[in-house]
């Protein structure tokens, strides 16, 4: 663990990234109504985490941390594949895309 | 000194692009824009030396999931006048919750030991296919195996959910 000469090799660069790609992600989820949007900024807030489980693997020499990226990865390609039908199937029926209709789900 | 150059415009473009993601109002330009995130979180990868993770997140994520928000943007033709919008005080509400998240993030990461060291990046090779395949098939092979059944699962799910209700397979 040497002394940092670089910012392009120092860990607190890339975890700022991943904070503030995470804090932009929570934004987005919390000032749009775009269903589609919403599921996305979800993705920006997992690569965040991506991110910052890379930069920890990095640092400490360990591989364990980017096979858990992998199965994140994996789990947010299902995930997305199960939230986009349901906004499909949930558009045919309310023909809206707007989360504040999604509450007649439960009828 | 030029990876430092390299890391500062990296970082900047990534932020940037992740903003316009939120800020555009146009679903399609939130899809191009953050491919052009997954873009650069890739470029960050290959910084780190994570080879086989960048070389995945530009297959799944920038090729596979983004076509897949890309066609159903397209299936669900959407126009201009449908796009639904919070209020200004909702806007700032979160603007207010997601800046002191950030505050808070950045409060922990200067309590910590790590600030301003740096990862050695000569002798690091745990990003590549060689070290990570070992890995998965070894010590996750457990769970590698159960990603598939998530697989099965996610794609019946879906093929169900977005099955016509009408049609019904004989």
């Amino acid at each position: 663990m040497q002394a940092a000469s670089s910012i392009g090799t120092s860990l607190d660069f890339y975890l700022f990234v991943s904070f503030a790609l995470f804090t932009i992600g929570a934004i987005g989820a919390m000032t749009r109504k775009n269903m589609i949007v919403l599921l996305m900024c979800i993705e920006l807030m997992l690569n965040a985490v991506n991110l910052m489980l890379v930069t920890f693997s990095t640092y400490y020499g360990n591989g364990d941390a980017q096979i858990f990226v992998f199965f994140t990865m994996v789990v947010a390609a299902a995930e997305a594949t199960v939230g986009l039908s349901i906004i499909i199937m949930a558009y045919r029926n309310l023909k809206s895309i707007d989360i504040d209709m999604y509450n007649q789900l439960k009828n | 000194m030029s990876l430092q150059i390299i890391s500062i415009i990296l970082g900047s473009l990534t932020l940037a692009s992740a903003l316009m993601v939120v800020l555009s109002k146009h679903p399609v330009r939130s899809v191009i824009y953050l491919v052009v995130t997954f873009f650069f979180i890739t470029s960050m990868y290959i910084m780190m030396n994570a080879q086989f993770l960048a070389i995945v997140n530009m297959i799944v994520y920038a090729g596979a999931i983004m076509v897949l928000f890309l066609f159903v943007l397209m299936l669900l033709n959407l126009n201009k006048e449908v796009e639904p919008t919070t209020t200004i005080g909702a806007q700032f509400a979160a603007f207010i919750a997601g800046g002191s998240l950030f505050l808070v993030l950045i409060t922990a990461l200067k309590e910590t030991l790590i600030l301003g060291q740096s990862y050695r990046h000569q002798d690091n090779q745990i990003g590549l296919v060689k070290e990570l395949g070992n890995l998965l098939f070894t010590k996750y092979v457990v769970a590698f195996e159960l990603t598939s059944i998530l697989f099965i699962a996610a794609m019946v799910g879906a093929i169900l959910l977005a099955k016509r209700e009408k049609q019904i397979i004989e």
